[in-house]
Formats: C-alpha cells, structure tokens, sequence
C-alpha cells in the first residue's frame, strides 16, 4: 500500500530511481539537478540501493557511462539540467539510435548567457530531435510516476527516455504525494534482459559505422520503430493507471468540456494556469486547458481531437527560437496546420529563466490573444509576444 | 629485455581482430591491434573510439572483432569503458549474472587520447575502474587526412601543420608525454610498446589486464600513409624509433620506472627521420634540436628507472 508524504521532487525522483532497483548511475552536478544526486548517493551510502555510482568528471561522461553500462545490460540513471543538457548533447544521440534504454530525468534550466541556474525550457527544446521518449511533468508526484513509467516504457521499447521537471519549481518544492510500496513498483518495473548486451559469451559489435549506402536505412528502421512506441506508451499508462490509479495521457485536457477558447501549456506552469481557467470559467468564460504530457514521439492524434471544436487556442512557450518564436507553438501549428478548418494560434513566450507568470497574466494572454485574432484575423496570430516584460 | 610470457610457439593462432579490415597498406597500428587483440584472448569487451581503427574494422554490416565491442563518439572511451565495468560489477554484486572474470579494455588513437579523450580517460584512471586502455599512437589524425595532434613529433610535416614558404619547420611544439600523465595518476601499471617487439608488446597487455585496476599501455603504431613512408617500412620505423631513443620501451609499476630495453648508446635520430618524407624539410639545426632533445629525455628517463 502507498502512503501519503512531503517530499521533496528531486526526492521523489531518487525514491522511483530506488524503487526500480537502478544498477548504474553516472552523474556530474548541476543546479537545479543536485538534489537528485545527493539523494541517490545517500541512499547508496546507507545501503537503501545497491547501485555503482560513477561520479563522472562532466556530464558527456555522464551519458557515455550509461550508454556503456546500458549496453551491458544495466538498469541506469542519470539527470541533469540547463548547461549540463548541453554538454551532453552529441552523446543523447547515441542510446536512442543503439536502441539503448537509458532513463534520464532533466531537471530544466535555462541556457547561458547570461548565467541562470533557474527554470525555462531552453536545454528542453534543444533535445527535440535526440530520439528519446520525452515527457513533461508538472509536479512531484507526477515527477515519480513518470520516472518509474520511463522505465517501463524503455525497457519493453528499447529506446531511452527522459522525464521533464522543471527546475526548482518541481526539483525544490516540497509536497505531498502518494509514495507506492516498493513491491508494488518493482511488479509494475520488473527486472528486464536486454536482447542483445556486450557480453563475451555472445560476441556482439555495437556501433559500427555507416557509409552512404546503408546509413538512410539505419534511419529509417530506428522511425519506424520510434513511432511504433507510441502503443506501449499509451498501454504503459493505461497500466499504471489501473495499478496506481493516476491515470496520464499524451494531452490532457482541463475544463475543455464545451470551450471554445484553449491554453495550452507545459510542465510546472499547468498549475497556475488552471486556477486562471477557473477564475474565467466563474466569470462565465468558456476557457479550457490543454497539458503536454508527452513531447516525443509528438501526439498528433490527440492534440487534433483536443481542439476539433475550439476557435481559438493559445500557446505558451517557456523558450525562445530566435527569430522564428516559440519553439512548441511551432510544433503545434505545424501539427494543426492540415486540418480542414485551420483556427488561429497564438503565441506567448513567457516565464524565461525563472520569471514567474501570475493568474492574471494567463488571462491577459487569453483576452490579448482574442483581440489580436479580433483585431488582425490570421494575420494577427503570426507573430510571438512576450510576456511579463519590463520595457 | 626480461624473459617473456609468451614464446612465438605458443602464441594463439585465433585472429581476434580478424583480417579482411580495410587499413592502409602496412598499417603499423593495425598489426599492433591484431597483436594485442592475440594477448587480450577471448573474455574481454573493447570500446573503441572514432578513428582508424574503428572505420578499417565495423563497416556495416561487417565487423573484423569476434570478441564483444562497441563503438560511439570520439572522445569518451574512458567513460563508456567505465560504465561497462560498474555494469558489470553491479549485476554481479546483485546476483543477476554470473562472475566470469571479464576483461574491460578501451582503444584510442593519439588524438582520441592526448587531445579530445584526455578528460574521460583522467576521469576513468582516477576513480580507478579496473580497465586496460591501450593508446594506438600514430603522431596525427591519420582518419581525417594526416592533421596534426599534440602527439605529433616537433618537426613533423601533417595537413594542419605544413611545410610553407615563410613557415617552414612544419609542427612547431614537442609531443605531449602521454604516458607521464597516464603516471601522475598514480595507477598500478602504465607502460609503453611497440609491434617491432611483438612478445614484449603482449607480456605488457597481459600484464595489464591482470593488474587490478587501472591500466595504461602506449603502443608506437607507424603510418605509412601519414608519414610518407615504404609500405614496407612500419616494424622498421618502430625498431629504429626505439633504438634511437625517440620511443624508449619502458615499464611503470606502481610508480616503479623499469627500461625494458636499456639501450648503452643510442643510434643518431637522423637514421629514423630519414626515411620519412614527413621529416625530409628538416633543417640541420632541427636535426640538431631533436637529437638534443631526443639524448635528454632519454637521460632523463634512465635516470628514473630502477636498474633491473
């Protein structure tokens, strides 16, 4: 049986690291990540995991060990954030094109310069194309389900995956959750054999290299097989859902039931954001949510049927693609674009390194965004605004 | 030269490092990685970094290793090796795979090692995983066309480093000591070699991966392409570059320096350098520098070691 605590999320991260019994850790410290780190070696240090942790010197070690240790057949973990992302980058290729399934928790961070150790989805939206399974998680105990799911939904699809907390906002804050009993976490994440690991028995050569006359192949086969995660992610948390009973879904809709307008965001602002829809849905507004919760493989399907009956929706981006705008505004209109009846999209760019954006800010950009569309029609839909400027 | 643990009759026949790759025309690093691979035997997982090696042995879908191997990127042999070990020892330690005394050894390239490897490799020897890395040394980036590495020899001709009109020393800074740096670990075993002595090249990696922890071997592997030699001439230069001191043959046991050849007069450099045309713009007084240099180092070096 599960029991209710405060904890911490970069805790509760360490507890479903704990819980699915990780073989191999290799991090390097980063704020906002360290909490993580210093968890998991205290809980090695105290005998509460039996793990090796390899304190790596930079964090493109940090990957490379648990590519290593993954190939060998390892259950691993690493996390990091911001700066840390980047360092790592040229490596995150490596697992999801080896068919490796790496777990890593990256707790967000905004990109230098100037230095800040605080919150947005810069480092996020540079790792769009790395091939891993990627979800946003928007609070602690969503920070423990999703990490035990990664597990999960890696092993049984041999590609790695990566849980999205923001930093501070989810990695510092303490609240209360429900912490599941170990056994039950370890039925749901059993011990899994990678089919084909680095093994002297068995002679294997991972990593060989690709001229032009196979390498197109080796790209598609890896699509073919990245898209086809999708039914096991979903099944993964139709799964978890009926052991747990916290249900999650590639979009998730708040008070859409008859909206006309929608919000749509990711991570940690969703809480926020929810009380605003509720001030306006008592001012008699018909507002709505719509949540990201998975990134990567991106769900078309879902996001189309969250807004066939809406006329108008509004993103908000917590990272900025210089001179094209917000990079998920980008996505979401390009996955909405071929729709027969195209509504207008706005874009807002908000909450950058750490930048709070307030109830009343949400609805600003819900009301803005009407008077643009009023205003302009399409037109008015094109380009960003930033929001919470001080000009 | 102490007497050897292996003799040529009892060397394996089996080709670890199968033939069929696609090096060079006497490749020096190939035949070095076919005789540490004989040493190695069976029971041990490579990691190899990007270079020649890797290109010449895993073009898909062939591979030259019948033992287990991986490759990623360049730089972090160090790391990948150090996953695989505390892979190994955890789900040992944990029950889920039997002990069998698996070997963990890391390939590299002089540039993959004393330039864009260097941090993962000083992580991997300072935390002391118990792993064999074996530096095949070649002076250049041969795989992307003969650029030079800091283990590219004061005086060397390469693409990056070239012989011109109003510059024309070619590379103009000494070979980084490699394995210096691989001794201020403080690791039980480091040790240079070369496949002009094939025995003493395989009693030192099997030294190596006996010893417990970490272990470093820096093999002399000539490049005909890079160095614009006699396809013929690799063993050649390899003996020469020991007799002349340029590439002494040395041991480093627990900071123990021991000569496994100690030379009582070295030949003159020149009788190296000339048959290379990487060398053939050197001046006298280059000549001079380098002979120089060459007597001191190896003072130096004698100085160090234990008189076996």
């Amino acid at each position: 049986m599960g029991r209710i605590v405060g904890l911490e999320g970069s805790f509760a991260v360490a507890e479903a690291v704990r819980m699915v019994n990780a073989d191999v850790i290799a991090a390097y410290p980063i704020t906002p990540q360290t909490h993580i780190v210093e968890r998991l070696a205290e809980m090695i240090a105290d005998g509460e995991l039996d793990a090796e942790f390899i304190c790596v010197e930079s964090e493109h070690s940090a990957m490379s060990a648990c590519v290593g240790a993954s190939a060998a057949g390892a259950r691993v973990f690493t996390c990091s954030a911001g700066q840390g992302l980047e360092l790592m980058h040229e490596v995150l290729y490596i697992p999801s094109s080896m068919r490796l399934p790496v777990v890593a928790v990256a707790a967000n961070r905004a990109l230098s310069a100037p230095l800040s150790v605080w919150c947005d989805h810069s480092d996020a939206m540079s790792l769009r194309d790395i091939g891993w399974i990627q979800m946003f998680a928007e609070n602690n105990q969503q920070a423990f389900d999703l990490t035990v799911c990664a597990y999960r939904m890696a092993e049984e699809v041999l590609f790695p995956a990566m849980v999205h907390i923001d930093g501070f906002f989810i990695s510092h804050v303490i609240e209360d959750m429900e912490l599941p009993a170990e056994d039950e976490v370890r039925d749901f994440v059993p011990d899994y054999e990678h089919p084909f690991v680095l093994d002297p028995d068995k002679p294997v050569s991972m990593g060989c290299y690709a001229p032009p006359f196979i390498y197109p192949e080796t790209k598609k086969a890896q699509e073919v097989a990245f898209e086809a995660t999708k039914s096991k992610i979903l099944a993964t948390w139709d799964e978890f859902g009926r052991a747990f009973g916290r249900y999650y879904s590639p979009v998730e809709l708040y008070r859409m039931e008859d909206a006309r307008i929608a919000l749509l965001v990711m991570g940690s602002f969703s809480e926020t954001a929810m009380l605003a829809i509720d001030e306006m849905r008592d001012a008699g507004e018909a507002v709505g949510l719509i949540r990201l919760r998975l990134w990567r493989p991106f769900p078309f399907a879902e996001l189309r049927a969250a807004v066939k009956d809406i006329e108008l929706l509004v993103v908000l981006d917590r990272a900025i693609s210089f001179g094209m705008g917000g990079p998920v505004c980008s996505e979401v209109r390009s996955a909405l674009y071929n729709l027969a009846d195209r509504i207008p999209i706005i874009s807002f760019i908000g909450g950058l390194g750490g930048r709070d954006i307030s109830i009343a800010e949400f609805k600003y950009m819900i009301k803005r965004a009407q008077e643009r569309v009023k205003e302009a029609g399409m037109e008015g839909a094109e380009m960003p605004e930033m929001i919470g400027i001080r000009e | 030269m102490e007497e050897s643990l292996f003799i040529p009759r009892e060397v394996t026949t089996d080709e670890n490092f199968a033939p069929g790759h696609r090096a060079c025309i006497g490749c020096g690093e190939a035949l070095a990685v076919r005789l540490v691979c004989k040493a190695l035997g069976k029971n041990v997982i490579i990691v190899t970094a990007t270079g020649c090696i890797e290109i010449i042995s895993s073009l898909l879908p062939k591979t030259s290793w019948r033992v287990p191997w991986i490759h990623t990127i360049f730089e972090n042999v160090g790391a990948v090796v150090s996953g695989i070990e505390s892979a190994y020892k955890a789900r040992i330690r944990k029950g889920k795979i039997p002990p069998k005394g698996v070997k963990f050894v890391g390939f590299a390239g002089d540039g993959g090692t004393s330039d864009i490897g260097l941090q993962a490799l000083s992580g991997a020897m300072e935390r002391g995983h118990d792993f064999l890395y074996v530096c095949f040394d070649n002076e250049a980036y041969m795989n992307t066309g003969i650029q030079r590495s800091s283990a590219t020899p004061y005086g060397a001709w390469t693409t990056t480093a070239p012989v011109g009109k109003k510059r024309p020393q070619g590379q103009m800074t000494w070979k980084k000591n490699m394995p210096d740096i691989a001794v201020a670990h403080r690791i039980p075993y480091v040790a240079t070699a070369s496949p002009a002595y094939p025995l003493d090249l395989m009693d030192k990696v099997r030294k190596g991966l006996d010893m417990e922890g970490p272990a470093y071997i820096h093999v002399f592997s000539p490049c005909p392409t890079g160095w614009r030699c006699r396809t013929d001439m690799a063993v050649e230069l390899a003996r020469l570059a020991v007799e002349t001191g340029i590439f002494p043959l040395y041991e480093v046991i627990n900071g123990e320096y021991h000569l496994s050849i100690d030379l009582p007069e070295l030949k003159p450099v020149r009788e190296y350098l000339k048959h290379q045309g990487r060398f053939k713009h050197l001046s006298d007084d280059m000549l001079e520098e380098i002979q120089t240099r060459v007597e001191e180092d190896y003072k130096r070096l004698r100085a160090k070691a234990v008189l076996d």
